[in-house]
Parts: structure tokens; sequence; C-alpha cells
């Protein structure tokens, strides 16, 4: 219907009506643009809104029904019943800093590396080391828990500790590391790195301190992104850690929604707590963010 | 017979060994080495170790045993893991559908430089940051039963009896997967695809207008053909991601409608130990599932690398 109707418009090759076409086009563009952006941010920020909401409701406006849109008073009881009175929230969610911290270290020192290895230089078995690396990160992790549940309650043992955790969630930040590094690393003009190694500088030394500086935004970018990937992992922590000795907060969050009774208020102010980093993050450093999620994308 | 070889090694061209020497001698090779060994270690091995244990009866026990085919017979017949695999088929197709259709109007949306894109694009990525299984609870806030918005909503409307949840029914746990997964997962698909808009010239776009072509037949003959690549790296991507999904049923499924990897979970860690081996045999038949998605579409994407861009 649409297309037919500009067809027609282009064939008849009136110049001046098309351009007042063009001109309400592109008006009512804009209107239509204006419209779907505000839905789109609407929709992205509503469940947002709506736990936050429920978060500071006093229990008894949190149950009444309609549910009321602007809470009448705020209260932070919710808060700090989710941070001084429960026995596993607050330990959870130092167990996921500190996982994930270590597991982004881990994996930029390998990473950056083997990112070197892959950009810089010529060796045998190149493209295959690399669809390896990339295609584990699409492996389903359900079937990789199995074995590993096996694996760290019997010979190797660490269920239930940082280990348990830290090693296999750097398979979610490796590949992804390899791979953007990769690209910010082919972009650097070798000759930098030449006069470097002219010096008398080791390629380590170089990669160290000539092209890591350089690409300090890609390196810290990709940093970014290994974090929110180990911050948000569940299925390891559920299946590899067993109490808030080790577990992460993704796993913490879910016992305030046990079989029995939901803990509302307190699960909206425990998915606050964790969410506002990643809030904050996405907010200060969302073009870093979109950089680095778009960069190994386009060279595909 | 040994200079034999050699003549012919040499007229093959270099060995093994001179090839890794002029690529850099063993540098390479160490400087991969942490990151192979990881990959080795938690994925390779685990794979295959899994291939394994889906063929014993129970590896758990200090002396198992082999029963072949056994473990896939069994979860192949249990009418659970059937429900399962048809949950996940239409959870994985209607998701994917509808993630790249909306993520592509959304990557046109934004595609253009307007006032507030910055504002647009931060608001997209905050559900694309969160944990899944966060946003899950945070959706589970609207769609419960004590104090949901949506089942107030819908209880309105009369879409839903006074008393019923969304999640009371097979239906309505889709229907929630499907909504909690396409608000995370869709600015992802946008970015991506946003990714192959940008590098699409500008000068197809003035010549097609010089030529009195409209935007939408822009769309069709320049933008959809040029962005062909990236729509079927999306595709991959999102495919193989929603045939394990797990969090979204665990939170909103959990043993009445479970996905596959849910099944195979609660096969492995809740079931009886004689379950384990089950369960492995359940995550493997995903993992096959993924490797055909990937055989299908892997191809589709190195023929149009061949082609002359």
């Amino acid at each position: 219907m649409l297309v037919q109707q500009h067809s027609v418009d282009a064939s008849a090759k009136i110049v001046p009506g098309r351009k007042q076409r063009r001109a309400t086009q592109g008006f009512w563009g804009e209107v239509g643009r204006y419209i779907a952006v505000v839905i789109v941010v609407f929709l992205a920020l509503a469940p947002l809104y709506w736990t936050f909401i429920s978060s500071v409701k006093t229990g008894i406006e949190l149950r009444e029904s309609p549910p009321t849109l602007f809470p009448h008073i705020f209260d932070m009881s919710n808060y700090t019943d989710v941070l001084t009175n429960s026995t596993f929230f607050l330990p959870t969610l130092r167990n996921s800093a500190i996982i994930a911290v270590v597991t982004t270290l881990l994996s930029l020192l390998f990473g950056i590396l083997c990112a070197y290895a892959m950009a810089r230089l010529r060796f045998y078995g190149k493209p295959l080391v690399l669809s390896i690396i990339l295609s584990v990160n699409m492996f389903p992790f359900i079937a990789l828990v199995g074995p590993l549940f096996v694996l760290f309650t019997g010979p190797f043992y660490v269920y239930n500790t940082y280990a348990a955790l830290i090693i296999p969630d750097l398979l979610l930040t490796l590949p992804l590391t390899i791979w953007f590094l990769n690209s910010f690393f082919r972009e650097l003009p070798p000759d930098l790195e030449d006069a470097a190694r002219v010096d008398g500088a080791s390629r380590l030394r170089a990669l160290w301190e000539v092209i890591v500086p350089l690409t300090a935004p890609g390196v810290f970018s990709v940093a970014i992104l290994s974090f929110i990937a180990v911050w948000n992992d569940f299925l390891f922590g559920l299946t590899l850690t067993s109490d808030e000795q080790a577990q992460p907060v993704t796993v913490g969050i879910t016992r305030f929604n046990s079989e029995h009774t939901i803990a509302y208020g307190q699960l909206a102010a425990a998915s606050i707590i964790v969410t506002i980093p990643l809030v904050i993050l996405v907010l200060v450093l969302q073009r870093r963010i979109v950089a680095g999620l778009t960069a190994g994308a386009v060279k595909g | 017979m040994a200079t034999r070889t050699a003549s012919t090694r040499a007229d093959r061209g270099p060995t093994l060994l001179e090839r890794i020497q002029a690529g850099g001698g063993f540098s390479p090779y160490l400087l991969i080495l942490p990151t192979m060994i990881v990959i080795l270690a938690i994925a390779v091995y685990p794979m295959l170790d899994s291939l394994w244990i889906s063929l014993l009866d129970n590896p758990l026990l200090g002396s198992p045993v082999l029963v072949g085919f056994a473990n896939y017979a069994h979860v192949l017949g249990d009418p659970i893991f059937q429900s399962a695999l048809v949950t996940t088929i239409i959870f994985t197709l209607m998701s994917v559908t509808l993630e790249i259709l909306l993520g592509l109007g959304l990557a046109v949306l934004i595609n253009k430089p307007f006032r507030g894109r910055t504002i647009v694009r931060a608001s997209i990525l905050v559900p694309w940051a969160f944990p899944t299984i966060v946003s899950a609870q945070m959706w589970l806030l609207m769609y419960n039963d004590q104090i949901g918005i949506i089942t107030t909503l819908l209880q309105g409307l009369h879409l839903l009896a006074p008393g019923d949840t969304m999640l009371g029914s097979y239906w309505g746990v889709m229907l929630a997967a499907l909504i909690t997964d396409i608000w995370k997962t869709t600015p992802f698909a946008a970015l991506l695809l946003l990714a192959g808009l940008q590098v699409i010239p500008a000068e197809l776009y003035e010549a097609a207008s010089v030529d009195g072509s409209s935007p939408w037949q822009q769309f069709w003959q320049i933008t959809l053909p040029m962005l062909r690549n990236q729509l079927l790296i999306t595709l991959l991507f999102r495919a193989l991601d929603a045939v394990r999904v797990f969090d979204l049923f665990y939170a909103f499924g959990g043993n009445k409608v479970p996905s596959m990897a849910v099944y195979a979970n609660i096969k492995m860690f809740a079931g009886t130990p004689g379950d384990f081996a089950p369960g492995v045999a359940a995550s493997v038949i995903i993992f096959i599932i993924g490797v055909l998605i990937s055989l299908i579409l892997v191809p589709m994407m190195r023929d149009i690398m061949k082609q002359p861009r």
C-alpha cells in the first residue's frame, strides 16, 4: 500500500509537489520518530520504575489493589531488611564483586597475550584456534556444568569456593575479550611497535608499554563488558556453589523468592541494589560499551 | 626410504616445524597457551566428558557401567522432556523472530542523529546490562498474583479470571518468558544491526533519492541486502542463545513449564543420583541442536563473504 503510493508519486515527477510531500513527510516522520522514541524509553525503563516503587512502598501499600503508581510514603525498611537483617544478601553481593573483578583481571591478562598473537603474529593453526575460542562462547553451558560439578566435587575439589566460579566464568569473558582486543590491536599501525622493538624492547615489553596503553580505551571497554558478563552469571553460581560462602548475588537474590512465600518488597529492594551499579555503568560509559559491543561485529 | 620422504616433504613445501619457525618461532604458542589451557580445561574437556557421561549409567558411582544410548532413550521417551523440547523450540522461533524484527526497527530508529539519541541509547542498554535472573525477578513483581500491575491490568480487561495469574498457565509462562527476553535482548540485536547500518555508504541512499525511490523502497533495496551478513550473525547468536534458555524458565516455569536446560538441571541436581546421567544426556541434546543450527547458518555466511563486496 505504502510502496504503491510512493511509486505513483515518484513516477508523476511533479517536482514541487514532491518537495512539499517531502516536507510534510519530514514533519510527520519526526513526530512519528519521537512517539516511537518515547514508547521505547518507556518500555525499557518501566520495569525498573515498578521495581523501584515496589521497593519503597510499605508492606500495606504494596498489597493494595489496584496497585498504586506513586508510593504514598517512601519507606526504606525493605532496604534496611535486605542490608542488615538478611544473612545472605551482603555476603553474596561481596562474592559477586570479588569474582567479577578477579575474573575480569585474569581474562584481561590471558586475553591481551592471546589477542596480540592473533592480531600481530603469523602462526600455524591460527584460524582453528580463533574459531575454537569464539565457538565456546555459544556452547550450552548447561552441558558443561555436569562434568564441572563432578570434577569440582571430586578430583579437583573447589566446589563452593570462588575458584569454582572464577574458572568457568573465564569462559564468559575470554572469547569476547580476545575478539574485541584482536580488532583493536589490528587497528594500530605496526610501525609504532616496530619502532619500540628497534629500540631494543622485546615483543612483550612492546606489547605492555606501547600497544596496551595506546588501546587503553578499548581494553577498558572490554573490561566493563567482562565485568557485566560475570556479574550476570546465574547457571554456574546455581550449580557450582551451595551457600553464601561463595554464592553470587544472582543466586542470592532468588532466595527472597522461596517456594512458600515471596518477600516482594525485599526482592524489589535487592533487585535495585544489584542493578544500580549496572545502571550507573551504562549511563556513564554508554559510548564505550557500544564501541566495545560493535567493535568486532562489523568487521566480522 | 628416509631420504625419499625427506625429498617429497621438501617438494611439498615447508615442514610443520619450518612453518612454525617462519611464523615467529614458538612465541605465538606461548602467548596463546594460557587461553588455550583455560578453554580446553573448562569448555572442551567438560563437553567431551558430557558426551562420555551421557553413555554411562551413573558417573557418581565408583565404577560406572557403559549403557550405550539408554539415557538418550530414557530422556527422549520422557513426556516432560518432549514438552520441554517443544517449549524451547516455540520460544526460540518466537523470540528470535520478534527480536530481529524489533531490533531492526530500533536500529533504523536510532541510526540517524536526532536530539535525545543518547538518552534512547542509554535507556535501551539498561535492560541489556541487567542479569537475566534479576530481570526475571523484576518482571515477576509485575506478573505475580498479589502485587502485579500486569495481572491487575489483564484482570481489568477480563483476559484473566480474578485470582488467576499469567504464570498459572503454559501459554502465560511462555508469554512471560518471551516478553522478558524481548525486553532484555532486543537492544543487543539492535546494536549489532546498527553497527551494520552505519557502514552502509550514504552515497547509496543519495543516489537512490536522486533516482526518486521512496524511503520504503530504499529500505528493501539497499538496507536489507547490505545488512544480510549482519542479520545472519544476529540470527546465529540469538538462536544459539535461545535454545539454551535457562534463567527465564527457571524463574517463571520452574518444574511446571521447563525449558530443555531447566529440565537437564532438574535431572542433574534435583533428581535421584540415577537421574544425573539422563540429565547430562538432555544437555548434550541441546548441544546437538546448537551444532545443527550452526551447520545451517554458518555456511550461508561464508557464501556471503566470498561474494565480492
